[in-house]
């Protein structure tokens, strides 16, 4: 209850200091508007259909890569976690090609895919696929070898075993991966708006920018951080649906 | 006798066979396929490994490349210093946790890249910027891993420590941090991968030097195979900070590993 009370009076703190920060003069006022302005102006933006088109841009790209890379990760990192001569002769490139940068592909990818919604993808598929690929590793090498012995002793066939053993073993490990992937997706989403200019929050936040419309561009870092948390209050709903049998999160509602 | 020589070469080799063998056989693939088609945006290996050659070993190494991650290695220090002492400051003190957490997830969800045109608008366009936009989505990770660190030592290590009387800094020194370290590690590492990304998206954005520049810049000038020489490099970067937190976690962390090896028994 107080914590409540405490962390609205933060968020009020944070207001009034951006206001008498910009009211102050110290950052002049068209770089640094107040909080004040700021806050109506994200009022009138989410009254206009085009900032609602904006928005549906960025989470169709947000989703439609964020869909391709689960899906091909888990359908890859399956296959190469149950064979092992797949995963040692695999080692060694996904470690190579896991760190590099999504961003470093943005300039081949414009070249490919031009300016398109395409290009972008590429580049929102590339970090969240390693994330979900690695993860699914790690949740397939997880099977408890005597629960996997036993099963084969009574008989379950291949599908069988991956249906009731494998699957439930590897699902934590997998959700903590779309967790993560699901945020890392929406970042690099924004990022290819704004550095590729497909259509989206970041291209518009671009826009703002170079206007200069100061008002504009910080309600719209406002939205972005929104949806943001909205994504990491989704994504956690998921994981609960997903895992209400599992101990971590069972032990987590008796509390 | 020869046998029992001969089977530590065999694995050795094994061992090189299975990390080297799908790199070779991707080259020479790509070898393959560009050989003979004469694709624009998709040259033969050997041209990219010229260009490297050419591109980074003259004065682009200390005009681009030096300058590059002298800001990377800027940036993220700075994060890390920030956010582990105000992530200890925020992690034991209540009713400072209370008080900022909500904020502080805020800031955290907001996607770094969007704080590039507002620091542009606040900094203008210089190292002062392409360092707070650095600052500014990596300090995020490191902070709040070490605030949910800091509130989540054991409670029988902190009581048993206060009982005899380690108190202030000797109790931030020999428990709180170290039971904390495998969480602010786990925030550095996201931190190091996410200031990788904000460095090259602040030099393509506003700059005449750097490597996210370069590689544009070659884009743009349909430079294509030093473009690739580019990419090349910035892959090459990701894995050696990839690699080099790995030493330093191994030797920040080996009690902690340890002590997994042993509770897995």
């Amino acid at each position: 209850m107080t914590a409540r009370v405490l962390g609205l009076l933060g968020i009020l703190g944070f207001l009034v200091t951006w206001e008498v920060a910009a009211l102050s003069g110290a950052v002049s006022r068209t770089y640094l508007p107040t909080a004040s302005t700021t806050l109506l102006r994200l009022g009138r933006e989410l009254t206009t259909p085009d900032f609602w088109v904006t928005l549906g841009d960025t989470v169709i790209t947000w989703s439609a890569g964020l869909g391709i890379a689960v899906v091909a990760a888990i359908a890859l990192g399956t296959v190469v976690g149950l064979v092992p001569f797949l995963q040692k002769a695999t080692h060694s490139s996904v470690e190579f090609l896991r760190p590099i940068p999504s961003v470093a592909i943005i300039p081949l990818a414009v070249l490919v895919a031009g300016l398109s919604r395409e290009a972008a993808l590429m580049v929102v598929v590339y970090a969240p696929f390693w994330q979900v690929f690695v993860q699914v590793l790690h949740g397939v090498a997880d099977v408890d070898p005597v629960a996997q012995d036993t099963a084969r002793s009574y008989g379950l066939g291949r599908l069988d075993r991956l249906r009731h053993l494998v699957l439930p073993t590897a699902l934590p490990y997998v959700i903590t991966g779309f967790r993560l992937a699901a945020s890392v997706a929406l970042v690099l989403t924004i990022t290819a708006e704004l550095v590729i200019g497909n259509p989206g929050l970041g291209r518009q936040i671009e826009l703002y920018r170079s206007a200069p419309d100061a008002p504009g561009l910080y309600a719209l870092v406002l939205v972005t951080g929104g949806l943001g948390i909205v994504v990491n209050l989704a994504t956690r709903m998921v994981e609960r649906r997903l895992l209400r049998w599992h101990p971590s999160v069972r032990r987590e509602e008796a509390l | 006798m020869r046998r029992i020589r001969l089977r530590p070469v065999l694995g050795a080799l094994r061992t090189l066979g299975y990390a080297a063998g799908l790199p070779a056989l991707a080259l020479l693939a790509w070898a393959l396929a560009t050989d003979r088609s004469a694709s624009l945006y998709f040259p033969p290996p050997a041209t990219i490994a010229d260009a490297f050659v050419e591109t980074w070993f003259g004065p682009a190494f200390t005009e681009d490349v030096l300058p590059s991650l002298g800001r990377f290695a800027a940036g993220v220090l700075l994060s890390m210093v920030i956010g582990i002492v105000a992530g200890t400051a925020i992690g034991t003190t209540r009713w400072l946790r209370d008080l900022l957490e909500p904020m502080l997830e805020f800031f955290r969800a907001v996607p770094p890249v969007v704080l590039v045109p507002v620091l542009m608008l606040m900094l203008g366009v210089g190292d002062t910027m392409r360092i707070a936009v650095i600052v500014s989505g990596c300090v995020w990770p490191v902070l709040l891993n070490t605030v949910e660190g800091v509130r989540g030592v054991d409670t029988v290590l902190t009581e048993t420590s206060r009982s005899y009387r380690v108190r202030g800094g000797l109790s931030l020194r020999y428990v709180v941090l170290p039971a904390a370290s495998p969480q602010i590690m786990a925030g550095i590492r996201l931190c190091l991968s996410i200031g990788l990304i904000l460095m090259v998206i602040s030099e393509m954005f506003a700059s005449s030097s750097g490597l996210g520049y370069r590689i544009v810049y070659f884009q743009r000038s349909f430079m294509i195979a030093q473009m690739w020489s580019g990419i090349v490099l910035l892959g090459l970067v990701g894995v050696a900070v990839a690699g080099l937190y790995g030493i330093a976690e191994r030797r920040v962390l080996h009690w902690y590993h340890g002590m997994r090896e042993v509770a897995r028994g």
